[in-house]
């Protein structure tokens, strides 16, 4: 059980890693991707940067989520086999 | 057109009577909520925990609350309006720690800790060594961070009422202590959650202003803005120029926000680990929007107020931004109220953090190494108001110091001390079972030194401050070195050292992390 969880937080965590880093690489090495425009007075980066935003608090969402309805159920389980 | 930028330049030299009746409001019932708080608060666990009777919807307000400090607010929306798209690559970095806060440290740290996150280090290691070690790391971050905050307090203050810098900066000191000496943890906690949610609709209300003036479409307002400048404001350009340095400063923020004393003291306000979680899920999602808010806040300043007027006066920060845009677009008295939220702010932030200071001298370096762990209710919290009243003095004097910087890059070396110095010995004790005493203290050592050491070599303060032609360490932010590098202590010093004591209390504080049992 102690196991999965630390799964699912890992794989949240290297989630937001990979997104986070993937756009500071680009700023860091790629600035011409972020610049390049969309329409007619929009760069790619704008929607990617607000995206990041959203997308971290819905990961936070995602792991409310399943720590109430999974893990708790569990820790409650082992509390009362071992009362 | 008549060009806005006269406009504000003028009213703010005047003294606006709004805002100084709006200050008064704010300070008498903040006031009001301390001498409220100090009737309950009498106990330790009252003073720096409010009695763990916060729920987790107030302490997310509350933890929004101190992390949009005067860095979020108004440095950031300095950095947009100078620097456009840059400033949003702060906004991004201060927000993705909140989710690795919760994943990795937010449930831990609410079973395992009683005030501070020393606790959580020192839970199975020798409580000396890390305490003194891991109470100097939060007295760092602390400190750094308070250079920030207290110079944005100052400088708005100035702006506001026409006052000098110096009397500005000992305003704020005061009002602080007073908050922290009587209320507590309880006082903080609704003077945050007050101030949160004022300055959530503060900005809020400014956006619909702003974009009122571009038809509502945020569009519109990125299409004028490229029309004045050019599409260089919404890429990312000129501020961060070398790669290395936007990956160092990308580290900092985002693993320095699980660092900060101060943030992870509000994990101890909550009766458990499912309202730990949910503070955090209610943090994450005001914080973020607000961040959205700051862009849009910054691109309006950028076009209303101008470059010009944003760092006229030797603001080179642009830390004015926002009450400029305020004034532009809401006259005095909109000003007058935003100008009071963001002082709201920065007395609820220094506040924050100078409790989770006092709490690191009385209970980590008072009770747990000089008192050698012998409980005294009454002289810890003694100790904690004596402390209180000194780490005040020491604010004041280092916002008298750092005038002019910009405050959201000030918090930027604090939140890479965080990360060097509080974050690697905070997750080692956590996940790995072999992580020893002088582990601990290397790591801590380590981080701090390393990363208080590159800051002073950095161009920042070696030739910005110290005017010397050329900067020893290349780097603005240090983080991206000595954050591996306490890493690599912790793990050298833990495999020279064996504490078979530690490993064997690590299957204790396992099933403490994981089912509560045994939390205070």
């Amino acid at each position: 059980m102690v196991k999965q969880k630390w799964q699912v937080s890992l794989l949240l965590t290297f989630l937001m890693l990979i997104i986070y880093f993937g756009f500071i690489l680009l700023i860091a090495f790629d600035k011409e991707f972020l610049a390049r425009p969309i329409g007619k007075d929009l760069t790619i980066g704008l929607p990617i940067g607000i995206g990041i935003l959203i997308v971290a608090w819905l990961l936070t969402g995602v792991y409310t989520w399943w720590a109430n309805r999974v893990y708790d159920k569990q820790v409650d389980e082992l509390k009362r086999k071992m009362l | 057109m008549k060009p806005s930028w006269i406009i504000g330049q003028v009213v703010a030299q005047e003294v606006n009577l709004f805002a100084i009746i709006m200050f008064f409001v704010i300070v008498v019932l903040t006031l009001y909520i301390t001498y409220w708080a100090a009737k309950k608060t009498k106990t330790t666990a009252a003073f720096y925990a409010a009695n763990r009777n916060i729920t987790g919807f107030q302490n997310g307000l509350a933890l929004a609350g101190d992390y949009m400090s005067a860095a979020s607010f108004l440095g950031i929306a300095g950095m947009v309006s100078l620097k456009g798209f840059d400033g949003l690559i702060y906004s991004i970095g201060f927000l993705v720690g909140w989710p690795l806060i919760m994943f990795l440290i937010a449930e831990p740290l609410r079973n395992l800790g009683k005030y501070t996150f020393s606790d959580v280090v020192a839970f199975r290691l020798k409580q000396r060594p890390v305490r003194i070690a891991s109470a100097t790391g939060s007295l760092m971050t602390i400190a750094f961070y308070l250079i920030a905050q207290m110079v944005g307090g100052g400088s708005l203050i100035t702006k506001l009422f026409g006052i000098s810098y110096t009397t500005s900066v000992i305003i704020v000191g005061a009002v602080m202590t007073a908050y922290v000496l009587f209320g507590g943890m309880l006082a903080i906690t609704w003077v945050q959650i007050i101030k949160a949610i004022l300055l959530i609709g503060g900005a809020t209300v400014m956006v619909i202003l702003t974009l009122s003036q571009f038809g509502y479409n945020p569009i519109t307002l990125c299409q004028a803005a490229v029309e004045r400048f050019d599409i260089s404001v919404i890429s990312p350009g000129s501020y961060i120029s070398n790669p290395w340095d936007a990956i160092s400063l990308g580290l900092a923020l985002m693993l320095g926000t699980a660092g900060l004393p101060h943030i992870l003291m509000r994990f101890y306000s909550v009766p458990d680990a499912k309202q730990a979680r949910k503070s955090v899920f209610v943090a994450t999602g005001l914080i973020g929007y607000f961040y959205i808010l700051t862009f849009f806040i910054g691109f309006g300043a950028m076009l209303l107020v101008g470059h010009e007027a944003i760092t006229a006066g030797g603001d080179k920060g642009g830390n004015m931004a926002a009450i400029l845009l305020s004034d532009a677009i809401g006259g005095p008295g909109f000003m007058g109220f935003i100008a009071a939220v963001a002082f709201a702010t920065i007395l609820a932030v220094v506040a924050g953090l100078t409790l989770s200071g006092a709490s690191s001298i009385s209970h980590d370096l008072y009770i747990n190494v000089i008192k050698k762990g012998m409980p005294d209710e009454r002289s810890e919290v003694k100790i904690a108001k004596r402390a209180t009243i000194t780490l005040g003095i020491i604010a004041i004097i280092l916002g008298l110091i750092f005038k002019g910087q910009n405050v959201a890059f000030m918090v930027g070396l604090a939140f890479a001390i965080a990360a060097s110095a509080n974050f690697p010995s905070l997750l080692l004790s956590i996940t790995w079972r072999n992580f020893t005493t002088r582990g601990a203290v290397w790591s801590i050592v380590t981080g701090s030194v390393l990363s208080l050491v590159l800051i002073i070599l950095s161009p920042t303060v070696w030739v910005d401050l110290f005017h010397n032609s050329s900067a020893i360490f290349p780097l603005k932010n240090p983080a991206l070195i000595s954050l591996p590098a306490a890493f690599i202590a912790g793990y050298i010093g833990s495999k020279l050292s064996s504490e078979p004591e530690a490993a064997l209390k690590y299957d204790d504080e396992k099933v403490r992390t994981h089912l509560g049992v045994g939390a205070h």
